[in-house]
């Protein structure tokens, strides 16, 4: 009998560097300081850790092959460490190495640590790469936001909404998630802009203009994490569990069956309710506090409002529009700032998503922290491209919550 | 008799202005004015000898039987490659019976109507032979041979029997006159004085091998109802017909205020053109230059065409689009080494070992139909997709070139490497099912819309220019 994640499992610390263009660091570097803040906020030795996962997404270009570079950097105890790649996705990836050791009781305390040092190929936007030999010959090279980009045409196909109405609540999109970022100290983008703004921006892939992107980002963010008993024995007293870790993978239906439209992720709607059903959320949009999804793109964001049951299908237009994601609404979506201006260091994503939400939760996150702490954050941390892709959602809140 | 039982052609969409090239080059070479009208065909980036090739074949075998083509040859000095068939690719991408004959034939501006002779005289009964003729030739910037010449295929399929028109005679003389010439390696032609050309070549070589033909057809220079020559050099058609007493009204239109000349492929586009409106019993003289001439007689049958070969040729002619960017002209075709990014340094290595066992789903897009369920899939697999049935081994081939398709998804994409931005992608349904994520080509940002009705076309996925290798794969082309 499956019983699931459910509160078997506390961050004991996490970490998080500073993102962005960070010339100044190699992949290394980012990592130590990602993984000093998580140490200082566990009040662990590292001797304590058990097993390691390292996340990275496209170690072609920086740490090469294995966790070696991890164990290396960090000076592990000769421990465990399993690297894992599900394109954006790995940063959830590792976490849910090492919640699952912990949860298996293999291991007391493990780490997860993810990093991306991207800014070395030399120019902007994710590195072309190769994507197995069949895709080599059969598949389309394209971009990630001309991957993305499809969702917006297919969505405006089934909605019947104009092209000018969606672009209008994907800017609300992107303008709310640099108002987020230009209160986050550690953001990579920290300018405020307007609709204007957005909608004037050059095309990079249609409807997707500039300010519809994120950006790529150098960075790396770490959580240690441990049994209840084992972080109470260390001295917490606020623990944030986890409530739900579930991936969903494309088995190849959306793209080669028949069914789907195009228009919203299959495989995040499947790892909603999966995770809804472990965490015991009967209501996610009444039960939920905060959101940190996988906003690569405006559009991303927008139809990842309706795939995690939040609003209706069709709805998310409406919801968006009236600032129900704001800052200031009833549930905050990116208030870090997002992939968007908090950036997108590919392999550690997924675990900046839950380091906001674990601030969030205990009430740290500094001037952006919400006024009335939020009970369950949700991250979603997506890969690949809406034809074929890994969605990855984990659910965190304070234990009994 | 044998005969040629069909008839296709393939023109690419891009058409320059000379007025362009005038406008570039006029400054050094004033005399370019006399030949600045109209407009010339030039491939895409992502065509070539062998993807024109296929799509004028796919025209010719509309409504023929694929299963029974027994030769497949194809004409050309500028093929992709100089060792590797390229009649076999094009036999690939057509997805005809690996027990076929496959031939190339180059080496000379003739060899189109060589090809055609050889189809007709060695043609075996119920194994039709399609001979196809293509030509994608770099002209030197600011050359007349950029101003004259043009990119086209043309396919004509031969059959033992009479078919739309039958062969009464062929004839050859082979003399090695040199009026131009490509060395290995080299990229631009090298051509001597065109007043030697005319008078010796063309006036003398061109009305013997005529006179020759006739002879062994018994038949006089009057006889000849539709004399098929062209050349790039303005009038020396007519001179020909002229020489060799044929009446000057029986010369076909060259096609040079449209295409320009398609060089070895240009004969056989004119011939198919020619059959479009060639009246039964109307005698048809198609004769090729180069290296001496090559000159086949054929009769009009009394068969009647379908209405859609009617247009084999024609609907090409008419499907254009005006480019007056020379510059652009010259990107596409790799005349000029543009900046193109850091995104274009992906290397396109081919895994020759992947590419022969999957030769069926990349070149000639063959799918998988499950012989229980009938779920249409590409690519195939071992376990099918279908979410109902999980059957293991039950798929058969399923060919879907020839599938009609619509827009599902799509994108404009201005950030990727491609040489002719921006991008146009998205998936695609087949209507009879199946799906696939492609590239799209030829289209207009407002071609691209969701229930869009496209259709696939066999292009150029990407060059390997390290190793000099051509990645081919299928697109998604606006249906007309």
């Amino acid at each position: 009998m499956v019983t699931g994640i459910r509160d078997k499992v506390a961050i004991l610390g996490m970490g998080c560097a500073k993102f962005g263009e960070r010339w100044d660091a190699d992949a290394d570097n980012l990592m130590v300081e990602a993984y000093q803040e998580a140490v200082a906020d566990a009040g662990i030795e590292p001797s304590m850790i058990d097993a390691a996962w390292l996340s990275v997404a496209f170690d072609a270009i920086n740490i090469g092959p294995s966790g070696i570079a991890a164990s290396i950097a960090l000076r592990l105890n000769n421990v465990s460490v399993t690297k894992v790649e599900n394109y954006c996705a790995s940063g959830t990836e590792a976490f849910r190495g090492a919640v699952y050791a912990v949860a298996s009781g293999a291991a007391q305390i493990a780490l997860a640590i993810g990093v991306e040092k991207l800014k070395d190929t030399g120019y902007g936007g994710l590195p072309v790469r190769t994507r197995g030999t069949m895709s080599d010959m059969i598949g389309v090279v394209g971009s990630a936001p001309g991957h993305f980009a499809q969702l917006a045409s297919a969505y405006r196909a089934r909605h019947g909404i104009s092209r000018d109405e969606l672009k209008r609540a994907m800017a609300h999109i992107s303008v709310k998630s640099h108002a987020n970022g230009a209160q986050n100290p550690n953001a990579h983008l920290r300018k405020e802009i307007d609709i204007e703004t957005v909608l004037n921006a050059p095309m990079v892939a249609e409807p997707l203009g500039l300010y519809d992107c994120c950006g790529v980002s150098d960075g790396a963010a770490c959580a240690i994490v441990t049994t209840p008993e084992i972080a109470r024995s260390l001295g917490k007293t606020d623990l944030v569990t986890v409530k739900a870790l579930q991936l969903a993978v494309s088995n190849g239906w959306e793209l080669q069956g028949s069914g789907w439209d195009g228009s919203y992720f299959h495989t995040t709607r499947i790892a909603a309710e999966r995770a809804y059903r472990e965490a015991g959320i009967d209501d996610p949009r009444a039960q939920l506090s905060l959101l940190e999804v996988h906003d690569c793109f405006s559009i991303t964001e927008l139809v990842t409002m309706e795939d995690l049951h939040i609003s209706p299908e069709g709805g998310a237009v409406k919801d968006v529009l009236e600032g129900f994601f704001d800052a200031s609404g009833p549930m905050p979506c990116q208030i870090d700032g997002g992939l968007k201006c908090f950036g997108h260091p590919v392999g550690a994503s997924g675990l900046r998503m839950i380091y906001e939400n674990y601030l969030q939760i205990l009430g740290r996150a500094g001037e952006r922290q919400r006024g009335k702490p939020p009970v369950l954050g949700l991250s979603h941390n997506l890969g690949g491209m809406p034809n074929q892709n890994v969605a990855a959602i984990a659910i965190v809140g304070l234990q009994g919550a | 008799m044998p005969g040629i039982l069909s008839f296709g052609a393939y023109i690419p969409r891009l058409r320059l202005q000379r007025s362009a090239v005038l406008a570039a080059h006029g400054w050094f070479n004033p005399g370019l004015k006399s030949l600045a009208k109209g407009e010339r065909s030039f491939a895409n980036w992502d065509e070539d000898v062998v993807t024109m090739a296929v799509e004028a074949a796919r025209g010719c075998l509309r409504g023929q039987s694929r299963e029974d083509v027994g030769t497949m040859m194809l004409a050309s000095t500028t093929a992709p490659f100089a060792d590797r068939q390229n009649a076999g690719i094009v036999k690939e991408a057509l997805n005809l019976r690996d027990d076929v004959t496959t031939l190339d034939f180059g080496g000379s501006q003739r060899a189109g109507v060589s090809a055609l002779i050889q189809a007709l005289e060695t043609v075996r009964k119920d194994r039709p032979v399609l001979c196809v003729g293509s030509e994608k030739k770099k002209d030197r910037p600011g050359s007349e041979a950029e101003m004259t010449g043009g990119h086209a295929a043309a396919a004509l399929l031969v059959g033992a029997e009479d078919g739309l028109a039958r062969l009464i005679a062929s004839h050859s003389v082979s003399v090695d006159f040199v009026d131009h010439f490509r060395g290995n390696g080299e990229t631009f032609d090298f051509s001597w004085e065109a007043r030697w050309i005319r008078e010796e070549g063309f006036g003398k070589i061109v009305p013997r091998a005529i006179r020759e033909l006739l002879a062994k057809a018994a038949l006089q220079a009057s006889d000849i109802d539709v004399f098929v020559f062209s050349s790039p050099m303005r009038g020396a058609a007519l001179s020909v017909a002229k020489a060799a007493g044929i009446t000057p009204t029986a010369l076909t239109g060259s096609l040079d205020a449209s295409v320009g000349d398609s060089g070895a492929a240009h004969p056989l586009l004119l011939l198919a053109h020619a059959l479009e409106t060639a009246k039964p019993r109307q005698r048809i003289l198609v004769a090729g230059f180069g290296s001496g001439c090559d000159a086949a007689l054929l009769e009009r049958t009394d068969a009647s065409l379908d209405p859609v070969q009617r247009l084999g040729v024609s609907s090409w002619l008419a499907r254009a689009k005006s480019e007056d960017n020379y510059i652009k002209y010259l990107a596409l075709n790799g005349l000029i080494d543009i900046e193109r990014g850091m995104r274009a340094e992906i290397d396109n290595r081919q895994p020759l070992s992947a590419l022969w066992r999957n030769r069926k789903t990349v070149l000639a897009l063959i799918g998988g139909r499950c012989k229980k369920t009938g779920t249409i899939q590409f690519p195939k697999s071992d376990i099918e997709v279908n979410p109902n049935d999980r059957s293991v081994g039950t798929q058969e081939d399923y060919p879907l070139a020839e599938e009609p398709a619509r827009i599902l998804t799509h994108t404009s994409d201005s950030l990727t490497y491609t040489p002719d931005p921006p991008a146009f992608y998205g998936m695609v349904e087949f209507e009879g099912g199946g799906r696939m994520y492609v590239d799209f080509c030829d289209a207009e940002a407002s071609e691209v819309e969701v229930g869009r009705p496209m259709r696939m076309v066999f292009r150029i996925k990407g060059v390997d220019e390290t190793r000099g290798f051509t990645k081919y794969f299928w697109k998604a082309a606006p249906a007309a």
